[in-house]
C-alpha cells in the first residue's frame, strides 16, 4: 500500500474491529474515521479500508456510494448542511438558503472558490421544533435567522 | 397534572450524569430486576404493560421479545434503533440529550429479559453530538460497573456499542438497519425469516426504538397495571409527541396515549399564530396520511388513528396553517421519498422518482392534464408491492394529500 494509513489511525481502526464478530461490520465506523482524518475518502483510502475489513474494493465502493454522508471528493473547510424538509421549510428554510446565496455566494451542492464553505441541502436533521436548522461541521445551529447566520459564518474561517 | 414518567426528571440544563441519574432513583429498577426477578418475569411485566413500539410500526415490545427462539444456542443481540429519520420526529434526540442513562437502563432490562450480552445502538450519522454523549454515558456506566462483565454486581454481562449510520432514512427500517450494521448497503431483507429468528450476524435479534426502551425502567419500577392505566387498553403508557410546523410552541410533549390530537395542537403546543387558520395536520411523521382540520378530533393511539385512516407512527405531529401551500408540502414529501428510496424494489425506485419528476414539472409551470391522476396511479402501484414498508410510507401521504387537497393542488 502506497497510501497506508498512519499508525495512529490504524490503532484506532483495530480497536473498532474488536467490537464486532466480523471485520466487515466495522466498515461504516472505519469509513467515518477515515473521512474525519482526511476530509473525504479517496480511492487509496477505499483500497486500504477494503484490506482492513477483509473486502474487495468494489464492496467498499458500493457501500460508500449508498450513504449520503460519505464524500469521495474534498469539501470546503466548513461543510454546511441545511435542512429543507417540511418542518424547517414551514419555518423559513428557503429564506436561509436565500440569505446564504445573497450574502455569501453559497449555492447548494457547491464549494466556494476559496475553499471555505461547501453548502448542501439535507433531509430532516431531527430538530424540527427549532427550525430552520443547519449542521456546521458537527455543530447543530437552531432557530436560524439571517443575523444568526452571519454570526455563525463569521466564526468559521 | 398527568404523570410524565419519562421526562419529569429531565434537567433543561443538559444531560444528567450517572451520579445525578442514580441520585434521582436511576438504575434502581435494573438493580432490583437483576437481583430479584427472573428474566421471564421482566419480560412478562413488559408484555402485560402493553408497551407498543414507539418507532413507527407500533408492535408490542413484549410480544416481539417472545419470538426469540429459546432453544437457539445464541448469541442473541439487541439493536437499539436510534436512527430517528422520520421527518417531523425528534423525540429520541430529546431522550439522548437529557437522559442517556435512562436509555442505558432500559437496554439493561431488555438485555436481561431476552438474554443478550451485546447491544448495538444504531444512531443516525447526523446525530454526532448525541452519539458522543452516549459514548460518554456508556464509558461512565462501564467505569462504575453499571455495564460490563457484571452489571450492577449481578454477574450478568452486557456490553453496549454505539454504531453510527451515515445518512440513509431507510436504515430506520429494522432489517435495513441490520444490513447497515453488518457493513452493507442499507437495503431491507425479505421477511420471513424475521430478525427474532435470523437477525444480526444471522443470530436471533431484538430491535427496539430508543423511546420504547426508555419506558422500561418505569414499567419495572411501577408495574404493568400502572403503565397500562396511563394509556389505553392494548396501548399503555405515555408517548413522546414531537410537534413542529405552524404552532406557537413546537417541542416534545410527553402525553398519555390517547390524548386528543386537537389538544396536542391547540393546548400543549399553544395553537397557531394569531390570525392563522388550520389547514392540515400530519399526525405520525411524514409517512402518515395527512388529516384535514375537521379530522383532528381523534385520540392519539394506534387504533384510533388507524380508524381515522392515518397512523400514530412516530407521533411526529406536523401542523400546517393557511400560510403554507399544499404544493410546497407535496414538493417536500415527493422529494424526500425519491431521495431516500433504497432502489431495491422497482415499484418504489421508479414510482418515487416519476412522482418527483411530475411534481417538479408542475412546479416549473409545465404541468400536463391528468398529472394528479398519474401521481395517484403511481402511488397506488407502489402500495403493498415492495419488500419493506417504505413503499407504503411513500404512497400513503402522497395519496392522502392529492385526495384531500386536490382543489388547491389543481390551481
Amino acid at each position: 500500500m502506497t497510501n497506508a494509513f498512519p499508525s495512529g489511525l490504524r490503532t484506532r481502526i483495530e480497536a473498532i474491529l474488536a467490537r464486532y464478530p466480523n471485520r466487515r461490520a466495522a466498515l461504516l465506523p472505519v469509513l467515518h474515521l477515515v473521512q474525519r482524518e482526511r476530509g473525504f475518502i479517496g480511492p487509496e483510502d477505499e483500497a486500504e479500508a477494503a484490506v482492513l475489513c477483509g473486502l474487495r474494493p468494489v464492496e467498499v465502493r458500493e457501500v460508500l456510494t449508498f450513504y449520503t454522508m460519505f464524500r469521495r471528493e474534498p469539501a470546503g473547510r466548513h461543510l454546511l448542511r441545511v435542512c429543507t424538509n417540511l418542518s424547517c421549510s414551514i419555518r423559513g428554510s428557503a429564506g436561509i438558503l436565500d440569505h446564504l446565496r445573497r450574502a455569501f455566494g453559497l449555492q447548494p451542492g457547491r464549494t466556494t472558490p476559496d475553499g471555505r464553505f461547501t453548502l448542501v441541502e439535507v433531509e430532516c436533521l431531527g430538530a424540527c421544533d427549532k427550525g430552520p436548522c443547519l449542521l456546521a461541521g458537527d455543530t447543530l445551529h437552531e432557530n436560524l435567522t439571517p443575523a444568526a447566520l452571519d454570526a455563525i459564518l463569521r466564526e468559521l474561517e | 397534572m398527568a404523570e410524565r414518567p419519562l421526562t419529569s426528571t429531565f434537567d433543561p440544563a443538559g444531560p444528567r450524569s450517572l451520579e445525578a441519574y442514580v441520585r434521582g432513583g436511576g438504575y434502581a429498577a435494573a438493580r432490583r430486576a437483576l437481583a430479584e426477578m427472573t428474566p421471564a418475569a421482566v419480560a412478562g411485566e413488559v408484555k402485560a404493560a402493553e408497551l407498543r413500539g414507539r418507532g413507527g410500526a407500533g408492535f408490542p415490545a413484549g410480544v416481539k421479545w417472545s419470538f426469540i427462539p429459546r432453544t437457539d444456542p445464541g448469541p442473541f443481540y439487541l439493536c437499539v434503533n436510534a436512527d430517528e429519520g422520520e421527518p417531523g420526529t425528534f423525540k429520541d434526540r430529546h431522550i439522548l440529550a437529557h437522559d442517556p442513562h435512562l436509555l442505558l437502563e432500559g437496554i439493561i432490562l431488555c438485555a436481561y429479559a431476552v438474554g443478550v450480552h451485546t447491544a448495538y445502538i444504531y444512531i443516525r450519522g447526523e446525530y454526532e453530538e448525541p452519539a458522543r454523549r452516549l459514548e460518554k454515558a456508556i464509558a461512565e456506566a462501564a467505569g462504575a460497573g453499571v455495564l460490563g462483565a457484571s452489571v450492577l454486581g449481578s454477574g450478568f454481562s452486557l456490553d453496549v456499542i454505539v454504531h453510527r449510520g451515515a445518512g440513509a432514512y431507510i436504515c430506520g427500517e429494522e432489517t435495513a438497519l441490520l444490513e447497515s450494521l453488518e457493513g452493507f448497503r442499507g437495503q431491507p431483507r425479505l421477511k420471513p425469516p424475521f430478525p427474532a429468528a435470523v437477525g444480526l450476524f444471522g443470530k436471533p435479534t431484538v430491535i427496539n426504538n430508543v423511546e420504547t426502551l426508555a419506558h422500561l425502567p418505569a414499567v419495572i419500577r411501577n408495574g404493568a397495571s400502572w403503565f397500562l392505566g396511563l394509556g389505553k387498553p392494548k396501548d399503555g403508557g405515555t408517548r413522546l409527541v414531537s410537534v413542529s410546523g405552524s404552532v406557537v410552541r413546537p417541542g416534545v410533549y410527553e402525553l398519555p396515549v390517547g390524548t386528543p390530537l386537537r389538544d396536542v395542537v391547540f393546548v400543549h403546543a399553544g395553537g397557531l399564530a394569531p390570525g392563522r387558520t388550520l389547514k392540515a395536520v400530519i399526525p405520525g411523521g411524514m409517512s402518515s396520511a395527512v388529516l384535514g382540520p375537521g379530522e383532528i378530533d381523534v385520540p392519539m393511539d394506534s387504533a384510533s388513528l388507524a380508524a381515522a385512516g392515518s397512523m400514530i407512527g412516530s407521533a411526529g405531529v406536523i401542523v400546517i396553517d393557511d400560510a403554507v401551500s399544499m404544493k410546497t408540502v407535496l414538493d417536500r414529501i415527493s422529494r424526500f421519498y425519491a431521495h431516500e428510496s433504497c432502489g431495491q424494489c422497482t415499484p418504489c425506485r421508479v414510482g418515487t422518482s416519476w412522482i418527483r419528476r411530475i411534481v417538479l414539472r408542475r412546479g416549473a409551470g409545465e404541468g400536463r392534464a391528468g398529472d394528479l391522476d398519474r401521481i395517484v396511479r403511481l402511488a397506488g402501484a407502489m402500495k403493498g408491492r415492495t419488500l419493506c414498508p417504505f413503499g407504503d410510507a411513500a404512497a400513503v401521504p402522497i395519496l392522502a394529500l392529492v385526495t384531500k387537497f386536490r382543489a388547491e393542488l389543481e390551481q
